[in-house]
């Protein structure tokens, strides 16, 4: 199986990376540009074949380490 | 008076944090980071700076997630002193024995420089030695040092007096201006700057000195 997780910074916690973008996206024309928030994409390939288990077992991997949830908010897509 | 460096692939200030616990007195051992048990009898535990496995994923998280860090966090909670120093409290702050996240400077840049910092509490086994209020140099080199908690965590924090050191200018965009904070317990400290790069002569700047000198009239005795 597939899966797919989005990472996002939670809103309000401020996002630099996505700050400098969004100017450097002004900077070269694009003026329409008022926010810009940037995130990661992980990909997993992994065994199972109940959709819900593999789902509940990505979440753990979530909360344990792949997002910080401090910080951090994650979705997670099955394949 | 016993200590363990632990060291990660990608930490570099190992040596110069066990230099610095040798002069001063302390038995260092450096521990490996798949070691899964510390020693017995380890007074203090030192997690040094440094780019532990590559800062891949976020700073410090895979580290957190390493063999020993499982021991290093029953040591925390079985009331055991830590220290965590740049990359150190980025990892504690992963494991969750210190509350907040460190993020990305402010200003985007990595920075390396010596700053000013104010000692807010002196009230810990780290900064005993120091004078409330006093403005110490202490080098700092990061990416990201940009300390964020939840403003529940901050409030605590000043309430209980938990803030170790504030920034006189705060160069990473940290909220409330922190520079190291403390556990409840006071026994488990994460802080930016590097007194390890700033306690003796030849360093031009032994300001970070005092800091040690803290930790041997804790332990001198043990």
């Amino acid at each position: 199986m597939k899966a797919r997780i989005k990472i996002m910074l939670k809103n309000g916690v401020l996002d630099p990376q996505g700050e400098a973008i969004k100017h450097a996206l002004n900077n070269i024309g694009f003026e329409s540009v008022t926010g810009v928030r940037q995130g990661k994409v992980i990909e997993l390939d992994i065994e199972g074949s109940d959709k819900n288990q593999v789902r509940s077992q990505i979440e753990n991997m979530c909360n344990k380490m792949l997002a910080n949830t401090v910080i951090e908010n994650f979705e997670i897509e099955i394949l | 008076m016993k200590a363990a460096v632990i060291v990660f692939p990608g930490s570099n200030c190992d040596r110069d944090l066990t230099v610095a616990l040798e002069k001063v007195g302390f038995e260092v051992s450096k521990i490996w980071h798949k070691d899964s048990e510390l020693e017995k009898g380890i007074d203090l535990v030192a997690i040094p700076g440094g780019f532990s496995f590559g800062d891949y994923l976020r700073v410090g998280a895979i580290a957190a997630n390493s063999p020993i860090c499982k021991s290093i966090i029953s040591h925390g909670e079985r009331g055991g002193y830590i220290v965590g120093i740049c990359n150190g409290f980025q990892i504690l702050t992963e494991t969750g024995l210190l509350p907040g996240a460190l993020l990305r400077n402010s200003g985007l840049k990595y920075i390396c420089k010596t700053v000013a910092l104010k000692v807010e509490t002196t009230d810990s086994v780290f900064t005993q030695k120091y004078s409330l209020s006093n403005v110490i140099k202490i080098p700092i080199a990061h990416h990201d040092g940009n300390y964020n908690a939840h403003v529940n965590d901050i409030e605590k924090m000043k309430d209980q007096d938990l803030i170790a050191f504030r920034y006189c200018n705060n160069p990473n965009g940290s909220s409330e201006d922190i520079a190291g904070v403390l556990s409840s317990n006071r026994r488990v400290l994460g802080m930016m700057p590097h007194p390890e790069r700033a306690f003796e002569k030849a360093h031009g700047n032994s300001d970070g000195m005092t800091f040690f000198k803290s930790l041997v009239e804790a332990f001198a005795t043990t």
